[in-house]
């Protein structure tokens, strides 16, 4: 186990440094200068902008602003935002815990609505509930993030007025409600319909009749036997699905206007600010490469026969 | 499952052939052995999902080859004494059908000429990624070594950026953001997951006794990929790929939403939702419109997609 997990932490580093670089040079090797989008339309002195960018150290060759980039990483040291003069830690400090806030929240949505929808579609597969719930995810799937924020905005605050349209307070739950099932439904959707298959297949196998045949009581039968074993393909979605949960964060933020790492993240990329998006980005792909052997081990968990030497 | 019993049906039929001792077949109508495919197309035929979803991809099509069939103004007729005049739903077909939007523009002509760059980008990218990321999963998936490791390890670091994310980055540094720059940043990031799945097909198709005594008769290595490996590896990936096609038109039309995908003048439905996005509490119907429109189209390819893989592959339904 402890191996495993050593090996999957050193198979993480080219990973990491790879997109970290692959950000880093498209943020840097484009076009755009975030120095010069300072000062807008005003003319400026060159040479103030070279002692700028001196004192940056944007003047340096780029493998060179790569290696002092990775080589502060570790000491927890993401840069300085251009246009603030911040630390892009600090403002990740302040954006994270809202952008976790808003995450946890549409995953605790994801999971509970998700595998319930996928429980009943699965047992009644071929029946009426079934179609139901494939048809009803269909939909969700069909309809981008971005569509079906404004349309809960519409019916929710506009016409119904049971919530207010922009999240005022991020720490407020009952305001973070909303933007996290818009955050919450495409993945949903994808969970219900995995959930549903596995949960077909699974109700026919034979340990399933034999817990039945020994008088279990049907909870135990449903929530240990079939959940637990039909749980694999769900959490390998999940695992995977956090990623795009932060990065679909930038849609969800705009529309209600919450200041998580989504919507920095989104006016960092219009000011060409390179030291906070790759910040950010790197930030994301860390929770990814984590998440992602936390997933792989807890397949373990979930089927005892998988075992890691 | 009908198509259990189907191969049950053929099967038969072809032993005796093989041996060439002819035998009247059970059914007549089945000459020979039918393949994956012609089994696949009698099973989509009789799938109510696959005729829906094709009945509503051909007129997409019809809609972005022909916008003036259907409506007799230009997307950039601007009136602004008409501005964000309600729906008529009466006048079916005409310019006041779905009301104006704040610029003065027409919804429904707009709805009609956004077709054509949603699908041209859609239908673009997945051509691309499937060419592409197909080849370099045969590649990788076939030769093994170092040729796998160093795709296996691009995709890796690909399939750890978020597609919108990597979309993003890509996009904000165009000054200009055309059609074939949309189709080329998304192509760049897409390709990975048709190379994924494309290696891990031809990694088993490849033991198999056909492409060992294709080798052991000598046939070219060309030859073996393309006639050998390549009709039996493709299936996954022809599934993958058709289901992506929807993706990638949300993903056009959530980065032209965002600022960063195509741009006024260029009619889409992304940028019209944005523009109408400010709005809303006033005049729903121009933002509802052009997204009851691309969920129509994404809806279309999703379904079509889903009922080739049903008809492909049984086993995942």
């Amino acid at each position: 186990m402890g191996r495993y997990v050593a090996r999957r932490l050193l198979q993480m580093i080219p990973v990491f440094i790879g997109v970290t670089l692959l950000v880093f040079l498209m943020m840097y090797a484009l076009p755009g200068d975030p120095v010069r989008a300072l000062y807008g339309d005003q003319t400026i002195d060159p040479a103030q902008i070279a002692a700028i960018k001196a004192d940056l150290g944007l003047d340096l060759p780029l493998w060179q602003q790569y290696w002092n980039y990775l080589m502060g990483l570790p000491q927890g040291d993401f840069g300085e935002q251009i246009a603030t003069g911040l630390p892009v830690g600090e403002v990740i400090a302040r954006a994270l815990p809202i952008t976790a806030r808003l995450a946890l929240l549409a995953f605790i949505i994801i999971v509970i609505v998700g595998i319930g929808l996928g429980m009943v579609a699965g047992l009644n597969a071929g029946r009426w509930p079934d179609t139901v719930v494939l048809f009803v995810t269909l939909i969700f799937i069909s309809v981008p993030v971005f569509v079906l924020g404004y349309i809960y905005q519409y019916v929710f605050s506009n016409t119904l007025n049971w919530t207010s349209p922009l999240v005022t307070d991020s720490e407020n739950l009952g305001e973070l409600l909303m933007p996290a099932f818009v955050l919450a439904s495409l993945s949903l959707a994808y969970v219900a319909r995995l959930t549903r298959s596995s949960v077909a297949e699974n109700r026919r196998a034979d340990y399933m009749r034999t817990a039945i045949a020994k008088g279990l009581p049907q909870r135990r039968v449903l929530s240990v036997h079939l959940l637990r074993n039909s749980m694999i393909p769900v959490v390998t979605f999940l695992g995977v699905d956090i990623g795009t949960l932060m990065a679909g964060a930038v849609v969800t933020e705009g529309i209600f206007n919450i200041n998580g790492i989504g919507s920095e993240l989104f006016t960092a990329l219009f000011r060409r600010e390179g030291s906070t998006v790759v910040g950010l980005v790197t930030l994301i792909v860390i929770i990814y490469l984590a998440i992602s052997l936390l997933v792989d081990l807890l397949y373990a968990v979930l089927d005892p026969r998988i075992r890691y030497a | 499952m009908p198509d259990l019993t189907k191969t049950e049906e053929t099967e038969p039929v072809k032993a005796p052939v093989a041996e060439g001792a002819p035998v009247p077949p059970a059914d007549p109508a089945v000459g020979k052995p039918r393949s994956l495919w012609s089994d696949a197309w009698s099973d989509l035929r009789r799938s109510p999902m696959f005729i829906i979803s094709s009945a509503m991809i051909l007129l997409l099509l019809v809609i972005a080859a022909f916008p003036g069939w259907f409506t007799s103004l230009s997307p950039r007729d601007s009136d602004m004494a008409l501005y964000l005049q309600k729906p008529q739903f009466g006048a079916f077909f005409s310019p006041e059908w779905l009301g104006y939007d704040g610029q003065g523009y027409s919804v429904y002509t707009r709805l009609i000429h956004g077709a054509r760059n949603s699908i041209l980008i859609g239908v673009s990218v997945t051509v691309l990624v499937t060419f592409v990321g197909g080849l370099l999963g045969m590649l990788a998936g076939y030769f093994g070594g170092w040729v796998d490791t160093v795709i296996s390890r691009i995709t890796d670091v690909f399939l750890g950026l978020p597609f919108l994310l990597g979309a993003m980055v890509i996009l904000v540094s165009f000054e200009t953001r055309a059609v074939y720059v949309i189709v080329l940043a998304l192509a760049v990031l897409g390709w990975t997951l048709v190379a994924r799945v494309m290696r891990g097909s031809v990694i088993t198709v490849k033991q198999a006794d056909y492409v060992m005594a294709a080798k052991a008769l000598g046939a070219s290595t060309t030859r073996i990929l393309f006639r050998h490996v390549l009709p039996n590896a493709v299936t996954p990936v022809i599934v993958v790929a058709t289901i992506a096609l929807g993706g990638y038109i949300s993903a056009e039309a959530t980065l032209s939403f965002l600022g960063i995908g195509l741009a006024p003048p260029a009619v889409s439905w992304g940028v019209d939702i944005n523009t109408a996005k400010d709005l809303l509490r006033n005049a729903p119907h121009v933002l509802l419109w052009p997204g009851l429109m691309l969920s129509f189209t994404i809806l279309a390819f999703i379904m079509f997609g889903e009922a080739v893989r049903n008809a492909l592959d049984p086993k995942l339904r």
